[in-house]
C-alpha cells in the first residue's frame, strides 16, 4: 500500500501538476481571453449601487 | 432589520430557533453538570437570544418590495462590527497570554485562566472570530457586486453568520473548561466541529446560489479567492476532525487517526487553514478593495489568475514542512520542503501585483491611510511568504522550530498581513455601507495605522532575535561535547523580547480599540444624518472616487 501510493505521487502528481501549471498559462495567455481579462478588471470601478436586472 | 425578513423568512427563522432550543435541551439534559450540558444552556440562551427581537418585529407588514432591487448589505454591516469586537478580544488575550509569558507570576490561578486554556482562546478568537468574520462581511459584498446580483434570499447569509459566531463562542468557552481535541487551530470538539459543517455548507451554497443568478459574465479573480477559501475550508475540516464521540451525551471524542497520520493529516489542515482561511479569503479582500480604493484596476489579471491555480494546488502539498525531522518518511517531507520552495512564485506574484496596481499612485498612498493599511498588507505579505518559504528547508528548521522565530513569522503574517488587509478593507467598506462620504474621523485612521505598524515591527522584531538566540543556544556545544547553555539561561535571555513582545502587542490592541471606535461612531453619524434629512438619503455613495479625505 505505501508503495503504491509513493509510485503514485511521484508519477502521476508530477505529470497532473506539469499539465495544471501548462493549462493555466494557456487559459491565461490565450490571445482571445484577453479583452475578456481587461474589461473584468475594469468593471469593478464602476460606480454602481444596484444589482442588475 | 427584522423587519426587512419576508414573513416567511421570519417563520422558516423561529422554525430553526425552536429546532435549536431543543437541540441545546437535548444536549443540557444528557450533559447535566458537565461542559457539555452547560453549552447545551449557551445554545438555548443564544436562539432565545435572537428569538426576542425575532419575535418582537414577528407580525410586522412585508417590506416594501423596492428592497428587492438593492443588494443586501445587513449581514455584511452586522459583520463588520462583530469583526472588531472579535478583533478586541482575541487580541486582548493576546495581549494577556503575552504578559503571562513574561510574568509568570501574573496568573490569578484560576482553571480556567491557565496559559494553555488562554492560548487557544487568543488564536482561535483572532483567526475565527476576528478574521472569520471579516471574511465572511467582505465576502458576501464583494459577491454581489462582482456578480451584479442580489443574495438569493435574506435568511440564509444570517444563518451563516450568527451560526458561525454560535461556534466561535461554543469554542471559546469550550477551552475555558479545558474541553479541548488538543489539534492546534481544530481544537473544538466534535459537536461544534458538526455544527460547523452545517453553517459551511449553507455559506458554500450561497456562493454557488449568487453566482448562478450573477448578470455580469466572468467571475471576477476575487471570487475565486473566496471560493477557494470556503471549499477548502470545509474538505479540511472535516477531514482532519473525523472521531468517534465516546458518547452522544458528552463532550470527549478520539481522533479516527493515529500516530505520524494523525499528525500528517493535523498539519495538512494546519497548514491549509493558513492557506486558505488566512491568505486565500484575505486574497480575496486584497484582489477587489485594493484596487477598488486605489481607483486601478489590478495591474495584471492574467497573473492573478496563474497566482490563484498556483497557491491553490501547490499548498495543498506543503502541510509537511511542519513536520521535519519526525516519523514521518523523509520523502514526504522533501516533498513538502520542495512545494513550500515553489511556493514563493505565486505568493510573490501576489503581492508583486498589488504593489504594482500602486504604481503610479504613490500620492493616494502617502495621504490615504486606508490604502497605505493595504499597501503594508502586501508588503508583510511578501515578507511572510519568503520567510515561509525559507523556514520550510529542512536545515533551517532545525534552528527555527520549537523557537520563537516561529511566532514571529507567524505574527508577521496575522499582524502585517492579515489584521491590515483586514483593517484596509473595513475602512473602505464602511463608508460605503453606511452612505458616507468617509470614515468619522481620517486622523484616527492614521493614529491607528501607526500603532499598527510599531506595535508589528516591535512584535515581529522581538520574537525574530529571540528565536534565533533561542535556537543558537539549544545548538551550541562546549570542546567536551556537552550543550552549553542550559534551559533556564535561554528563558532568562528571551525576558527581554518577551516584555517588548507584550508592549508592541499592546500597541496593536490599542490601535484595533481607536479602530472599533472610529467605526461604531461613522454608525452613529450616519444614523444622525440620515435622521435629520428624514431617511430620503438613498443616494449611493458606493463606488465614488474614494480618496476624498485628506490623510492629516
Ligand atoms: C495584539 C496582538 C497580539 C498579541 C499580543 C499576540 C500574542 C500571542 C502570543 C503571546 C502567542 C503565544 C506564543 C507562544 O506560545 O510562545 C500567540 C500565538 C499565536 N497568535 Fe497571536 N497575538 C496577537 C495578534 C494575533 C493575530 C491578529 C493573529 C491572527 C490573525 C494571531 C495569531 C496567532 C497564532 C496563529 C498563534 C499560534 C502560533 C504558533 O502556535 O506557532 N495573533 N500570539
Ligand atoms: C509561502 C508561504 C508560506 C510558507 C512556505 C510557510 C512556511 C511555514 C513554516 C516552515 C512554518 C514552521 C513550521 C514549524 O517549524 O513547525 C510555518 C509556521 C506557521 N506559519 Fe507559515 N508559511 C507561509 C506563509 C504564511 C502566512 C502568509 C501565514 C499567515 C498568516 C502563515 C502562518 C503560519 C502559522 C500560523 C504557523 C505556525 C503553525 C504552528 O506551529 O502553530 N504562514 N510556516
Amino acid at each position: 500500500m505505501h508503495d503504491m501510493v509513493v509510485a503514485f505521487s511521484k508519477s502521476w502528481g508530477l505529470f497532473y501538476l506539469i499539465a495544471l501549471a501548462v493549462g493555466v498559462v494557456i487559459y491565461a495567455y490565450w490571445p482571445a481571453n484577453r479583452a475578456g481579462f481587461t474589461r473584468a478588471k475594469n468593471s469593478i470601478l464602476d460606480k454602481d449601487d444596484r444589482p442588475w436586472s | 432589520m427584522i423587519a426587512r425578513l419576508t414573513v416567511a423568512e421570519r417563520q422558516s427563522a423561529l422554525l430553526i430557533l425552536i429546532v435549536m432550543s431543543f437541540l441545546g435541551l437535548a444536549m443540557a439534559v444528557a450533559g447535566r453538570g458537565t461542559p457539555f450540558g452547560l453549552h447545551g444552556f449557551l445554545v438555548i440562551a443564544a436562539s432565545i437570544g435572537v428569538g426576542i427581537p425575532l419575535l418582537r418585529k414577528f407580525y410586522a407588514p412585508e417590506p416594501n418590495p423596492a428592497q428587492f432591487e438593492q443588494y443586501y448589505d445587513d449581514p455584511t454591516k452586522v459583520g463588520i462590527v462583530l469583526a472588531m469586537l472579535w478583533a478586541i478580544a482575541g487580541m486582548f488575550v493576546g495581549v494577556w497570554v503575552a504578559a503571562l509569558l513574561a510574568w509568570p507570576d501574573l496568573t490569578i490561578d484560576a482553571a480556567w485562566a491557565s496559559f494553555g486554556r488562554l492560548r487557544p482562546i487568543h488564536t482561535s478568537g483572532v483567526i475565527f472570530g476576528f478574521g472569520g468574520n471579516a471574511l465572511i462581511a467582505t465576502s458576501f459584498h464583494v459577491l454581489q457586486r462582482t456578480s451584479r446580483a442580489r443574495l438569493p434570499d435574506q435568511l440564509s447569509p444570517w444563518f451563516v453568520l450568527l451560526g458561525y459566531n454560535l461556534f466561535c463562542i461554543v469554542a471559546a468557552t469550550g477551552y475555558m473548561m479545558g474541553v479541548t481535541q488538543s489539534k492546534e487551530y481544530a481544537e473544538p470538539e466534535w459537536y461544534a466541529d458538526i455544527w460547523l459543517v452545517i453553517v459551511w455548507v449553507v455559506y458554500f451554497l450561497i456562493y454557488i446560489r449568487t453566482l448562478a443568478r450573477r448578470k455580469e459574465p466572468h467571475i471576477y479573480v476575487a471570487n475565486w479567492y473566496y471560493m477557494a477559501f470556503i471549499l477548502v475550508v470545509a474538505i479540511l475540516h472535516i477531514v482532519n476532525n473525523l472521531a468517534v464521540p465516546v458518547s452522544f451525551g458528552g463532550f470527549k471524542s478520539y481522533s479516527a487517526f493515529s500516530g505520524v497520520q494523525d499528525a500528517m493529516t493535523q498539519w495538512w489542515y494546519g497548514h491549509n487553514a493558513v492557506a486558505f482561511f488566512l491568505t486565500a479569503g484575505f486574497l480575496g479582500m486584497l484582489y477587489y478593495y485594493l484596487p477598488k480604493r486605489a481607483g486601478r484596476p489590478i495591474f495584471s489579471y492574467r497573473l492573478s489568475i496563474i497566482s490563484f491555480w498556483g497557491i491553490t494546488f501547490m499548498y495543498m502539498w506543503a502541510g509537511s514542512h511542519h513536520l521535519h525531522y519526525t516519523a514521518l518518511p523523509q520523502w514526504v517531507q522533501t516533498l513538502g520542503m520542495t512545494f513550500s520552495i515553489v511556493l514563493l512564485v505565486p505568493s510573490w506574484a501576489s503581492a508583486g501585483n498589488a504593489l504594482a496596481t500602486l504604481n503610479g499612485a504613490w500620492h493616494k498612498v502617502r495621504d490615504d491611510a486606508t490604502l497605505r493599511f493595504m499597501m503594508v498588507a502586501a508588503v508583510f505579505y511578501g515578507i511572510s511568504t519568503f520567510e515561509g518559504s525559507f523556514m520550510a528547508i529542512r536545515a533551517v528548521n532545525s534552528l527555527s522550530h520549537y523557537t520563537d522565530w516561529t511566532v514571529g513569522h507567524v505574527h508577521a503574517g496575522a499582524l502585517g498581513w492579515v489584521a491590515m488587509i483586514t483593517f484596509g478593507s473595513i475602512y473602505a467598506l464602511v463608508p460605503w455601507m453606511w452612505k458616507r462620504e468617509t470614515m468619522y474621523s481620517a486622523r484616527l485612521i492614521e493614529v491607528h495605522f501607526w500603532l499598527a505598524l510599531v506595535g508589528t515591527v516591535v512584535y515581529v522584531f522581538a520574537m525574530w532575535n529571540s528565536g534565533i538566540i533561542q535556537g543558537l543556544m539549544w545548538r551550541t556545544y562546549t570542546d567536551s561535547g556537552t550543550l552549553a547553555y542550559s534551559f533556564i539561561d535561554s528563558l532568562v535571555a528571551m525576558h527581554p523580547y518577551y516584555i517588548a513582545r507584550a508592549f508592541g502587542g499592546l500597541l496593536f490592541l490599542l490601535g484595533a480599540i481607536v479602530g472599533t471606535y472610529n467605526v461604531l461612531m461613522t454608525i452613529r453619524v450616519a444614523k444622525r444624518e440620515r435622521a435629520q434629512s428624514d431617511g430620503g438619503t438613498d443616494v449611493p455613495s458606493y463606488g465614488r472616487d474614494p480618496v476624498l479625505q485628506a490623510g492629516e
